[in-house]
């Protein structure tokens, strides 16, 4: 008999009472937009604020993704992840700019070979950064939120003061390349390229994180410590190494978001990660704290809302998200996926 | 007696400000049951959490086998043989039934010759192999705590009442399992307070109370003596019936 299948058949009657598939904050994301439309001039109009909103959703999923990895495995209150964010744009920004004639030519594959490498050194140097600043600044206060919290806090300080150091103060214009720059019609609605190649990078990031937690050993691990991290390491597991690894990885997709931000702002500051940080502990919130799954409805949810708040009511563009972070916990207290940890 | 495949000497366990184990003494014998009884707050669970590493002892010694494991790591304790089964189960309620056990086969998927003996206890688990461990009942949920533990073998199985909160049937059930476990080689050591649980398994038995073992011994001594039950645990198998 195979481990991987289920040994007996199950009649449909005999299935437990309350298993279930949670699919209704699922269809918050199409019923948002949906319910955007009638209040939304024009059809046109509605496709370009929804690819949009789309597309800044995936882009802070890609940011949020590790820190409620993080926060679900050890706990840990990292206010300064922002910081990867930060140094992944620059570390991006730095390359692209250095290969400017590549980014400025109207062939892709010269667009490419200058922008694979910029991904890679922000992932690279994200990732190296994590691994630092959890061995440094995590590390010795595991367990102890308030404490986590200051030193995050001023390692996001420190890391802003050496950008400054680094890349100086001034903000960095970036322009995107050439093949990505312009927008193009699909009946009478103008979509920026860039932003669906936001939304396939977050589409592909999310499939990746979805097949590596559902698909692999490793995944299993992960939910499970998310859960109960005593437990994992009663079964023999080393969950610090775990840990490590989520946090360099988290690191690493908070630099590719940086990159994606940065493209999407076309300039880069030392503030960019910070300025990002309530916007995800709120899509945290949303989603449920060390959620995949909720971390991603909740980014898309919020970049919807932004962006259709921002069309019909600007000045009240900038309480949407905490109003959307509201309604949603009148709705579920712990968030739309709630983690049962142990 | 036979050879102790465990033994405390001195262990003292301290939890913030709280000095809880306060010079913890006695022996697992090798492929037996031990019940660990005592009253609430006696310190039972601490004791088993302290041999599990996941409180660590700040005084004492405690010998696995023949080694030293105060300081040992948790994991490196699963590694050694040892399983724990917590007091709140600790099974992984977004992991179904199949995940669950996975995970806790390290070298590899579960035998289906151990599977089958598995599925023989809890026969429950093969009808929910593929349901998520959080919509289990109870009962269920407690076979699939000690089944991951024994998914493979062990040679000692820690087990922190087992039976609390479960229905009288379902823990006629677990008093079959446990027997059939104690014809393995496997050797447990038991925290309970169900006295006819402990009475219906344990051959030998620790008595805690304040922190501290009051009593060793045999079980059935225990259970044929009304007064030192009412002595040692403040009540008596008759006034328990």
């Amino acid at each position: 008999m195979s481990t991987s299948e289920q040994p007996v058949a199950l009649a449909p009657a005999e299935a437990l009472p309350g298993e279930r598939r949670d699919w209704i904050p699922l269809a918050l994301v199409p019923a948002i937009a949906l319910a955007a439309l009638p209040f939304i001039p024009s059809l046109p109009t509605w496709v370009t604020l929804t690819v949009a909103g789309l597309a800044m959703g995936m882009m802070i999923f890609m940011m949020a993704a590790g820190l409620t990895l993080v926060f679900g495995l050890m706990d840990v209150m990292n206010f300064a992840h922002g910081v990867f964010i930060s140094v992944g744009a620059y570390a991006a920004t730095s390359v692209l700019l250095a290969m400017k004639a590549s980014m400025q030519a109207a062939s892709l594959g010269a667009n490419l070979s200058a922008i694979v490498p910029a991904v890679l050194a922000a992932m690279a140097l994200a990732g190296l950064l994590g691994w630092f600043f959890e061995r440094v600044v995590i590390r010795p206060v595991y367990g102890d939120h308030l404490r986590q919290i200051l030193v995050t806090m001023g390692g996001l300080i420190v890391v802003e003061q050496l950008i400054h150091v680094v890349w100086g103060p001034d903000i960095i214009p970036l322009p995107r390349p050439a093949t990505i720059t312009g927008s193009f019609i699909v009946a009478d609605a103008a979509i920026e390229r860039y932003r669906v190649l936001a939304v396939l990078v977050g589409l592909a990031v999310f499939a990746a994180m979805w097949l590596i937690l559902n698909r692999t050993r490793l995944g299993l691990l992960i939910r499970a410590g998310v859960e109960n991290s005593e437990m994992v390491e009663s079964l023999g597991y080393r969950i610090r190494r775990l840990f490590v690894g989520v946090f360099v990885a988290g690191s690493a997709l908070a630099g590719l978001g940086g990159v994606m931000w940065a493209l999407y702002q076309e300039s880069v500051n030392a503030q960019i990660g910070m300025q990002m940080m309530v916007v995800l502990f709120i899509v945290l919130i949303i989603g449920g704290l060390g959620s995949v799954g909720g971390c991603f409805v909740g980014a898309l949810l919020v970049g919807l809302v932004a962006n259709y708040t921002g069309y019909l009511a600007p000045k009240l563009a900038l309480g949407s998200n905490i109003l959307l972070m509201v309604l949603v916990l009148l709705w579920r207290p712990r968030g739309l996926f709630p983690v049962g940890k142990a | 007696m036979p050879e102790a495949l465990l033994s405390l000497a001195g262990v003292n366990t301290h939890i913030g400000q709280y000095h809880i184990l306060q010079g913890v003494n006695f022996e697992v014998p090798r492929a037996g049951l031990t019940m660990l009884l005592g009253r609430n707050g006696a310190g039972k669970t601490t004791t088993l959490r302290t041999i599990m590493g996941l409180w660590k002892a700040s005084a004492g010694s405690i010998r696995y086998d023949g080694r030293e494991i105060t300081r040992t790591p948790t994991p490196d304790l699963a590694q050694l043989g040892i399983a724990y089964v917590p007091e709140n189960m600790g099974i992984f309620a977004g992991l179904t039934v199949r995940e669950n056990l996975l995970l806790a086969a390290r070298r590899g998927p579960p035998e289906p010759k151990r599977l089958a003996w598995i599925f023989g206890l809890f026969p429950a688990l093969q009808k929910f192999w593929n349901t998520l461990a959080g919509n289990l009942s109870g009962g269920q949920k407690q076979m699939l705590a000690i089944a991951r533990a024994i998914v493979e073998p062990r040679t000692l199985l820690l087990v922190d009442e087992p039976t609390k909160g479960l229905a009288p049937s379902i823990i006629a059930n677990m008093v079959e399992a446990f027997r059939e476990l104690k014809r393995t080689e496997t050797t447990l050591l038991v925290v309970e307070q169900n006295f006819h649980f402990a009475r219906a398994l344990g051959d030998t038995v620790a008595v805690m109370d304040s922190g501290r073992i009051v009593h060793t011994g045999g079980m059935a001594e225990l259970a044929a003596d009304e007064q030192l039950q009412t002595k040692l645990l403040g009540l008596s198998l008759e006034s328990h019936a």
